[in-house]
């Protein structure tokens, strides 16, 4: 008989294992000292081992361990994560050329999208809105140190 | 040595009473309980969002802001629990079981009015216990050096680690990677910048506020996008629905009581969260019932001592922050980074140095409580209608919040791209169901854990025994050691007989926290 094994466990060790390793080697281009005197590679050198260790423990652990809750198959939400990522982008780099706000806009407006249920024209609206209280509240009020328009 | 601290206390109500402070306590109590209604918005949001404005105040105004916020937004997410059964907060979860009942029963009211005087009645003897505890606390820990403070830190870190929920090994690895963010930026002794791989930017380190509102607010979204069903319950609340009758008082009162027990106790473990409190309450209140199949229909003690025991808890959660500089959960973490950020070192000298900020802030504890009750009744009917804000409005000016936030931090755009890339770690690995708490306990132990280690060796000459020769030290070494075993040992027995109860699995599907 096949012993089952946790995906999610077993992937996220995996991840936990490589990050692990990768620290532990970016560690050890930094100086290593000695136990007595440490450089300033020592201490996340050590991390990084533990990180891996850690997470070839859980890979370990994941071969014959049944999800404890039975997992419920979610669809991806391809269109809303897209539409989150873009919208923190669009203020980063709107906001570097454009100014605060356009970015404002753009922010609110690309991340509404996300939703199945908001229309262009309801998005719009949201960023409108936003973009009000925006220049109200953090540049009337608060002096955010971003232009309103353009970069300088 | 208590009749010092009651003198010191009444100067602190005179601190937190100075118009100035008190105006900055309601605001934050106000805007906290503000953000905390909203759906999918917790205290760590809430704090870390506001964190920015902080930055050019004086600390003692800063930080009565803040702990406004914190208290604000922890009472506002049991609206929601309550009314609409959204567990968003964590700790609140457990408060659905029955709270949400109540609400259909037409007892939304009577559930809102008991977990009002349970939070206030909680949060009080949980200062008490603050302004006993915390003198005794720092006389101990001024015999604490290097070794003595590695150790506790361990202890700490470990508890966050294992006594979250799942697996302990997903905790410890959480906690080191939140270690290793900690580190990175400038080694402080020698200049070499670590983990920047170039980037002029991360000199500094990562930035705290970019780190909590990538995990929390960010992640958070990507994981609920088109995913939280709308719910437009026509709700009308009024003032005079939150009286609870009195039968009502009566058998919530004993409940209220062991909750905040409860809460006290595990306030004074660093490292555990007050989920796994609140759970552990309303599991007692149920097994000690006469009739516990009334429980998850409505029982009033089923809110009252998870909320009592989750605002105790949080307030003794204080006494290690403030006086060992050993934050018990990620919303303590922030603070202590709070307090880092405005030149403060918690620690046992923060008492003696700062004691008009220690003491005014505990004085502001027992008024923000005040505050939240006086805003409360009349403010019920706003909340109540904030609620019915749908998700698809709320998360895209979440998420303009979070970059403005942010930005304001360092006033670079630089953050915007941290805490997106922040905010998709986040969500990977909460798929993955790693529960991404202990990675802000690690952050911000991170560079002092790393500095109390090289100098216990620096001073020992680079021996190791030292953390055990050390009795205190060897103390904390041990009690970590114990945690450990104790902690895989019940892992191991929960795998191999799978998880019965409907309960812990409720709490196993939450989100982190």
């Amino acid at each position: 008989m096949m012993r089952r094994v946790n995906v999610k466990d077993c992937v996220g060790g995996a991840l936990v294992l490589l990050l692990g390793i990768g620290a532990a080697a970016q560690a050890s281009h930094y100086e290593l000292g000695t136990l007595r005197r440490m450089g300033p590679g020592y201490f996340p050198l050590a991390l990084g081992v533990i990180l891996a260790v850690t997470g070839a423990l859980i890979m370990l652990a994941s071969v014959g361990s049944a999800p404890a809750v039975a997992p419920i198959r979610q669809r991806p939400e391809w269109r809303g994560w897209f539409c989150i990522c873009a919208s923190m982008v669009a203020f980063a780099v709107v906001g570097l050329y454009g100014g605060l706000l356009p970015a404002t806009f753009a922010c609110v407006f690309v991340a509404a999208l996300g939703d199945r249920q908001n229309s262009l024209a309801v998005s719009a609206v949201l960023a409108a809105a936003m973009t009000l209280v925006c220049v109200a509240v953090f540049w009337g009020l608060l002096g955010v140190n971003l232009p309103l328009f353009g970069w300088g | 040595m208590i009749e010092q601290s009651l003198i010191d206390l009444w100067h602190g109500f005179g601190i937190a009473l100075e118009p100035g402070n008190l105006m900055w306590s309601f605001i934050g109590v106000l805007i906290g309980n503000l953000i905390g209604v909203l759906p999918g918005m917790g205290a760590i949001s809430a704090i870390s969002m506001l964190l920015p404005l902080t930055y050019a105040m004086h600390p003692v105004p800063a930080i009565l802001m803040l702990a406004g916020i914190f208290y604000g937004s922890q009472y506002g997410g049991a609206l929601g629990a309550i009314l609409l059964n959204l567990p968003c907060h964590p700790p609140h979860a457990v408060t659905c079981l029955d709270g949400y009942p109540m609400t259909r029963q037409g007892k939304a009211g009577t559930a809102l009015g008991i977990t009002m005087l349970c939070s206030f009645f909680a949060a009080s003897v949980g200062i008490i216990v603050m302004i006993v505890a915390s003198p005794l606390l720092v006389q101990i820990s001024f015999k604490f050096g290097p070794p003595e403070i590695f150790s506790i830190m361990l202890v700490g870190l470990l508890a966050g680690a294992t006594m979250s929920r799942g697996s302990p090994l997903k905790g410890v690895a959480m906690t080191v990677i939140g270690l290793l963010l900690g580190v990175a930026g400038t080694d402080v002794l020698t200049g070499t910048q670590r983990f920047t791989f170039g980037v002029t930017d991360l000199g500094d380190g990562v930035e705290l506020v970019a780190l909590a509102l990538g995990l929390f607010g960010v992640a958070e979204f990507l994981r609920n996008v088109n995913r939280m069903d709308a719910i437009s319950v026509p709700l009308k609340m009024s003032m005079r629905d939150m009286r609870p009758s009195r039968a009502d008082l009566r058998q919530a009162f004993p409940a209220m009581l062991r909750g905040t027990a409860i809460g006290t106790l595990f306030g004074a473990v660093p490292g555990t969260g007050p989920t796994i409190t609140t759970f552990i309450a309303y599991a007692l209140e149920r097994k000690i019932a006469r009739d516990p199949s009334r429980f998850g229909h409505g029982a009033i003690e089923g809110v009252a001592a998870p909320e009592a025991a989750s605002h105790s808890k949080t307030q003794v959660d204080f006494i290690p922050t403030m006086s060992l500089g050993i934050p018990g959960d990620p919303v303590m973490a922030l603070i202590l980074g709070a307090l880092l950020i405005q030149g403060i070192q918690p620690g046992p000298q923060l008492m003696t140095e700062h004691a008009d900020l220690f003491w005014g802030l505990i004085a502001s504890f027992w008024i923000g409580n005040v505050l939240l009750m006086v805003l409360n009744v009349p403010l019920i009917g706003l909340w109540v209608k904030l609620l019915a804000v749908p998700y698809r409005f709320l998360f895209p000016s979440a998420l303009f919040f979070i970059a403005i936030g942010v930005y304001s931090t360092k006033s670079n755009l630089f953050e915007v791209w941290e805490v997106l890339a922040f905010g998709i770690a986040g969500a990977v690995f909460a798929a993955l169901d790693f529960s991404v708490a202990p990675v802000l306990l690690g952050f911000v132990l991170g560079p002092m854990v790393e500095d109390n280690f090289r100098r216990t060796l620096l001073l020992s000459h680079g021996d190791a025994m030292v953390f055990v020769q050390h009795p205190i030290s060897a103390g904390f070494i041990g009690i970590s050691v114990l945690l450990i075993s104790v902690r895989l040992y019940i892992w191991l027995a929960a795998r191999r007989r799978g998880v019965p109860d409907r309960v812990e699995a409720l709490v196993a599907g939450l989100p982190p926290g």
